[in-house]
């Protein structure tokens, strides 16, 4: 009896929508502890935490917070939004240049800190809501619409700062990518973990999820039983666009300057991803938010992995596709079906020589 | 006779989770036969074509074609095999030339390159030779869905099938197209093709099939001749108990028809392209039948009252009081529902789950800052899944896994959760069995005596007969009478639609 409940529950925990990206992050931390025995440690240096854990948890904040608002993006859209590392770009760019006051570096705050980040977080729904424009509005593709800002994006961002990398060198802005006060834990953890709680209410507190859900299924339908699917679209590009603002301001107070060429270079395509790492279908519909934050954090690290194991910057690329390769693959639908029918095989082939004994 | 059989399914059984579909079922399928394949709503009809096909697998049994044992894994292997389908939900590609359809995978080509001449000419002659007129540089998307269908059967002709499976090909053709249907069926029995029928209709089944397999909750009934086994007997072996007559239910209404007051009052509603100007009332405790041939506008004229495609004129008035509505929501908050008429495009969420599925027009008009707690979510799933015997492993379960019928029942159920006042039904019993048909037809009147309103509309005059109180003709996007009364009979309804040219002779 209470062994027929294990099997159960047993059954259920690899049927969960998470088990696979759980266990992927579980192989991808299993390599890590392999090939670097100390992987897990953590230890205080100088009043805060160190290790190599710490510094994947730290170093995927942005990715994390990204790959939240592009799993909303996919999910009712049914496409991905690849403007989203130029957004941060621009965000950056904006909270640097009120704080500096239009000066190239400083070494005081020339406006409030409340006032950037306000502004830079605007700009950056600004941004999400003209893509949420084309696409919802006026029916373009998602990766067309995009394309227009992760291009124009970082054009902006230098005409913001004027062609200059702006520098902020204020203790007080350095804390978003550091540490406060005391703390021994990186502050982009907590941005991150906000992110995710924030956003978690609003799914819980409103009706919303279902609804996203609904019009990525089925969008006809849905306009029938009377959701706008075109206010849900944009809104989840206006998300979207917030979301990148944060991890773009965040990011830019890890080197306490705006350089609009590399904050966010990339990341869409990680947080991409993750979102697909997540167990999220790109085409839209069902989603899971844990699923891409933790698609996020098996990305971050993989990549630490790989710069453990010396791996140089420009070769990591490779190494890194090989392995999404893999998990991709293994999360596939058509994988796992083969993986069923050879499964039902042996035991069927199993079966069929105990008859014979 | 053995020889002459072409194919056969011995002990076919196939689980899906929580569910048996199939169970030790036995099929046989002679050369030249037309074989009627037929069920209830989740009797195994559509199950069995899968695993026929190769979209399932099966657990247990055994498929032989021609003496020689057949798997197929996948709808391609059956092609290989000689075995072509023809769904119910036409699965082409509507973006593509007709001619692009016919021809897609095995596509003539010259040196390596698609011989689009060849094609749109092999194309021309194909449709030519089965009467079905369209020109093959027609995209897909512009063809009614009666001539997708026969673009879809043209295909499989084409593709020298031995084995015909035709899942449901008539419930989106009116007469006339089912008439040419049923002359290539017959042409292309004598050309010795084994023809699998599945149908809900009756009539049809007795036109033109010559077997007759039915299948009730995944198992094997019996296999019969057509001719020995009257309507009413096959009817009592689908439904597994004797019948109560369909007759029946008209005289339980007759005489509780009463003059209501107006619900609903469109006047001068119209929408550009598809339904001209028209006045309409739709009043309590009436069941009103919309009717008119395809693409008469019977469809169109819900549409623009509910705002799933905006009037362009007239005005819309909710117990006489003018009403705007611009979007469906409006309409929902008028009181109306709309249960549209192509359930897997504009009804069912298919990745969602049978709960989601019933809750989410409610959830829409109470809006998205109310969400509904779980345990009221559960216990309206509960008490629909009850209330309209809603087949399904539980209320989490897909809607997508569930029959066709079942399907239509969420989809009422989500329509009822609501409370509306005015509910258009378009098309509520297209692919369902007569068991829930029956259902529907009584929990229509129902609904009208509790003092609803009710549009109905159905390709079936009979059904039309049975359940409305009074009916609208519509013809070519235009209202042309409304007839009530003793006036309400087969003939009268013919005639309006028919048209005018006998009253101006």
């Amino acid at each position: 009896m209470s062994n027929e409940k294990k099997k159960f529950n047993w059954k259920a925990v690899t049927q969960h929508h998470l088990f696979l990206p759980i266990v992927c992050l579980l192989v991808v931390l299993l390599v890590n502890v392999i090939k670097t025995p100390d992987f897990f440690v953590i230890s205080m240096k100088g009043g805060v935490l160190y290790g190599y854990l710490v510094d994947v948890v730290n170093r995927a904040s942005e990715l994390v917070i990204v790959a939240i608002g592009m799993t909303l993006v996919t999910a009712a859209s049914g496409g991905q939004d690849i403007s989203v590392g130029a957004v941060m770009a621009v965000a950056a760019s904006v909270c640097c240049q009120i704080l500096s006051g239009g000066q190239v570096s400083t070494d005081t705050l020339m406006n409030s800190m409340a006032l950037a980040i306000i502004a830079a977080i605007i700009v950056a729904g600004l941004c999400g809501a003209f893509n949420g424009f084309l696409v919802a509005n006026l029916g373009i593709q998602p990766m067309v619409a995009t394309l227009i800002l992760y291009t124009a994006g970082r054009g902006i961002a230098q005409l913001v700062t004027k062609g200059q990398i702006t520098y902020v060198r204020v203790d007080s802005f350095k804390v978003m990518g550091g540490y406060i006060g005391k703390c021994p834990i990186p502050t982009p953890i907590f941005f991150a973990i906000a992110a995710i709680i924030l956003i978690n209410i609003i799914l819980k507190k409103t009706a919303l999820g279902l609804y996203i859900e609904s019009v990525g299924i089925n969008g006809s339908a849905s306009r029938l039983v009377g959701l706008n699917s075109t206010m849900i679209k944009f809104l989840t590009y206006v998300i979207c666009g917030v979301l990148a603002g944060v991890a773009g301001i965040v990011a830019s107070s890890r080197i306490y300057s705006a350089d609009a060429n590399n904050i966010g270079l990339n990341l869409e395509m990680d947080a991409i991803l993750a979102v697909a790492l997540g167990g999220n279908v790109l085409s839209g519909g069902k989603f899971s938010i844990m699923g891409s934050v933790i698609g996020a954090y098996t990305i971050q690290a993989l990549t630490t992995t790989l710069y453990a194991m010396a791996v140089s910057a420009d070769q990591l690329p490779v190494y890194k596709a090989i392995v999404v390769i893999i998990i991709v693959v293994i999360q596939s639908p058509v994988f796992r079906r083969n993986m069923e029918a050879w499964k039902q095989k042996r035991a069927l082939r199993n079966k069929a020589m105990e008859g014979g004994h | 006779m053995a020889q002459n059989e072409i194919l056969t399914m011995k002990g076919i059984t196939k689980t899906f989770p929580g569910v048996k579909a199939l169970s030790n079922v036995d099929f046989k399928l002679c050369k030249g036969d037309i074989h009627a394949l037929m069920g209830e709503n989740g009797a195994g009809k559509s199950t069995l074509i899968k695993v026929l096909t190769g979209i399932y697998p099966f657990d247990a049994g055994e498929i032989t074609m021609d003496g020689r044992p057949m798997v197929n894994r996948s709808p391609q292997d059956a092609q290989n095999n000689g075995i072509s389908t023809v769904y119910q939900e036409v699965n082409l590609c509507p973006n593509l030339t007709v001619a692009e359809n016919l021809f897609i995978g095995r596509e003539p080509r010259k040196l390596g390159m698609i011989n689009w001449s060849e094609m749109n000419a092999r194309s021309r002659k194909l449709l030519q030779s089965l009467d079905i007129e369209v020109t093959p540089t027609t995209l897909l998307d512009e063809c009614s869905i009666a001539i997708q269908q026969m673009i879809a059967i043209a295909r499989a002709v084409d593709m020298e099938c031995k084995v015909l499976i035709l899942d449901e090909p008539t419930s989106s053709l009116d007469e006339d197209e089912v008439e040419k249907l049923f002359v290539l069926m017959k042409k292309l029995k004598a050309k010795g093709v084994g023809i699998i029928f599945v149908t809900h209709f009756l009539e049809q089944v007795y036109e033109v099939c010559d077997k007759i397999t039915v299948l009730r909750n995944g198992e094997l009934v019996g296999e019969y001749d057509v001719e020995n086994l009257p309507r009413v007997q096959l009817v009592a072996k689908m439904m597994g108990k004797d019948f109560d007559d369909l007759a029946d239910i008209k005289s339980e209404r007759i005489g509780s028809v009463k003059e209501g007051e107006s619900v609903i009052e469109a006047k001068g509603i119209s929408h550009h392209g598809t339904i001209k100007p028209f006045d309409m009332i739709f009043n309590k405790g009436e069941v009103v039948g919309l009717t008119g041939l395809l693409g008469s506008g019977r469809s169109e004229m819900v549409r623009s009252i509910y705002g799933a495609d905006k009037a362009d004129s007239g005005e819309i008035r909710v117990f006489g009081k003018k009403v705007k509505i611009n979007t469906p929501l409006d309409a929902m908050k008028a009181g109306m529902a709309y249960l549209p008429e192509d359930r897997k495009k504009d009804g069912i969420l298919a990745d969602l789950s049978v709960r989601e599925n019933i809750i989410i027009a409610l959830q829409a008009k109470r809006g998205m800052f109310h969400p509904m707690k779980r345990k009221e979510m559960e216990d309206a799933a509960t008490n629909f899944i009850n209330l309209l015997q809603i087949k399904t492993a539980s209320m989490e379960t897909p809607i997508k896994s569930l029959s066709g019928g079942n399907q239509q029942k969420v989809i009422l159920g989500r329509w009822l959760l609501t409370n509306p006042r005015f509910l258009i039904l378009d098309e509520p019993t297209r692919g369902i069995d007569i068991g829930t048909k029956t259902e529907i037809q009584k929990l229509v009147l129902r609904l009208a005596d509790e003092g609803k309103s009710i549009a109905f509309i159905s390709s079936e005059v009979e059904e039309m007969l049975r359940t409305c109180s009074r009916m609208a003709v519509l013809r070519d996007g235009k209202k042309v009478g409304e007839i009530e009364g003793d006036d309400l009979t087969q003939e009268k309804i013919m005639e309006t639609i028919a048209g005018g040219e006998k009253s101006n002779e």
